[in-house]
């Protein structure tokens, strides 16, 4: 399998705080990972130091053989903030629509990728009159549009109802037989079984890297929400 | 740049601004309503009346075009719109020459109605031909863009934002020989007036005003308001980072 992104050593700083302090890691292609961690722990920093949106104090971050956030990049790479960002006041089609033609896509990818997020009743509507987690739908399509070949995605099942949620993990696993690599963060565990891949964080610092399986092994538990904490337990442990 | 992107970007703007109706409505009333407060404020002094209309035309675009840019551009760099169309084929120039379009237009629109209304409606007069009036009014126009897109950097709220209106424009409405011809001015604040944009427009005005034909000062005003609209826009351009902390 081939690498798709390489952390070596980043260390971010954000306020005057370091919040990354020299994380590295390895993220193959074609693979769905999850990146698990509490709010605070640097899931969301990581995320934008790999779209290169982030400004990083030291280390690097390489993309597709890249370094992250280069022109060439913004064709393939697609990223879905942690709240959503799109236009209030444009419809979810305008919506839409203007992202795609960023890309110089056309109608027809619009109408199916607003019908994979389930907003297809929606299309009309400004996406200021629609309900929380239709609105951070109408954001994950504007991503999805471009049908990019690394998904950043920042907590996009926050919000939906279990159906939705259940019916946008098998797109993220479709777009990754696809060939694409999809990086999605979450702080819900029972999401965690659904990633070839696992990257805890915590403090800024990485406290597990591998597949779920391995990673409930490594703890002696078949239960990923207790695997972490006997792992989280012994980090501190051995920090102490 | 890219011409497809900078037009999506220009009709994304235009929309935006299409939903909201009541925004359009006072875009277009409110001069309306105030070249006609100041036609019944002077109704026995023609000259005057004349004389200030002329003026607010040039005015009301470079006010209203600030505010809606610094609190529009706000808003994309605070909802993280902008972080995401950084990660996109976007360039910051799509973006700003996006804005500077979608708001031209815009003015030129507002422009003409507001001369049309004055000229028509309240009897104004000008020696020089009303075409003249609306392209200055729309090149004000550009520049609010311009300086609304360069203010919305320095603020982190809309209070902020809105707050940059009367520093930036009340020294120029107050400084542009509106209120005292600037050749009168104490020399400290004439000098203070050469810098500012406003006095150039406003001179400009004054020109069509004045003459029949389009004069040299005419168009050196206008050169000088587009070359300050260049670098506004140029200095815009550098608060819109890619990478934010």
């Amino acid at each position: 399998m081939q690498t798709a992104i390489q952390v070596s050593d980043l260390v971010v700083e954000r306020g005057g705080k370091e919040v990354l302090h020299g994380i590295s890691t390895q993220i193959e292609q074609g693979v769905v990972t999850g990146l698990l961690g509490p709010s605070g722990s640097g899931k969301t920093t990581l995320m934008r130091a790999i779209v290169g949106v982030q400004i990083v104090k030291s280390g690097k971050v390489t993309v597709l053989g890249q370094p992250a956030g280069s022109n060439e990049l913004r064709h393939t790479v697609g990223y879905l903030t942690q709240s959503p960002s799109v236009y209030p006041d444009l419809t979810v089609l305008e919506n839409v629509k203007y992202f795609a033609s960023l890309y110089g896509l056309g109608q027809d990818v619009v109408t199916e990728t607003i019908e994979h997020v389930g907003l297809a009743e929606q299309t009309g509507q400004l996406v200021r009159t629609l309900s929380g987690g239709q609105h951070s739908r109408a954001s994950l399509a504007c991503t999805l549009v471009s049908r990019p070949s690394l998904l950043v995605l920042d907590e996009p099942t926050i919000g939906q109802d279990p159906v939705l949620r259940d019916e946008l993990w098998k797109r993220f696993r479709d777009l990754a037989n696809d060939g694409a690599t999809v990086i999605v963060s979450s702080h819900v565990m029972d999401e965690a079984n659904r990633c070839d891949h696992l990257l805890l964080i915590r403090d800024g610092s990485v406290i597990a890297d591998d597949t779920p399986a391995a990673v409930k092994a490594a703890a002696g538990t078949d239960d990923l929400d207790e695997a972490f904490l006997t792992l989280i337990r012994e980090t501190e442990t051995v920090n102490r | 740049m890219t011409l497809r992107i900078l037009a999506s970007t220009t009709r994304r703007i235009l929309n935006q601004l299409r939903h909201d109706r009541r925004t359009i409505a006072m875009l277009l009333v409110l001069p309306m309503i105030l070249l006609s407060l100041i036609y019944f404020m002077w109704d026995d002094n023609s000259a005057l009346f004349n004389r200030v209309a002329l003026i607010l035309l040039g005015i009301f675009p470079f006010i209203i075009m600030f505010l809606i840019t610094s609190i529009t551009v706000l808003r994309e760099r605070t909802s993280g719109t902008l972080e995401r169309l950084f990660t996109t084929p976007l360039g910051k120039l799509d973006l700003l020459f996006g804005y500077g379009l979608a708001f031209g237009l815009v003015a030129a629109v507002q422009g003409a109605v507001a001369s049309g209304y004055a000229y028509w409606v309240l009897g104004m007069e000008t020696r020089g031909v009303g075409g003249y009036v609306v392209l200055i009014a729309v090149a004000n126009a550009v520049l609010g863009v311009a300086l609304g897109l360069l203010c919305s950097a320095f603020a982190r709220t809309e209070f902020q934002a809105v707050q940059f209106m009367p520093l930036v424009v009340i020294p120029q409405i107050l400084l542009c020989g509106l209120f005292v011809p600037r050749d009168e001015m104490a020399g400290w604040l004439e000098a203070i007036s050469d810098v500012m944009p406003m006095s150039y427009s406003v001179e400009a005005l004054t020109e069509v005003g004045a003459n029949v034909e389009a004069t040299t000062t005419m168009w050196r005003d206008l050169g000088i308001v587009a070359g300050i609209v260049a670098v506004a826009l140029a200095l815009g351009a550098a608060t819109l980072r890619r990478r934010t902390p």
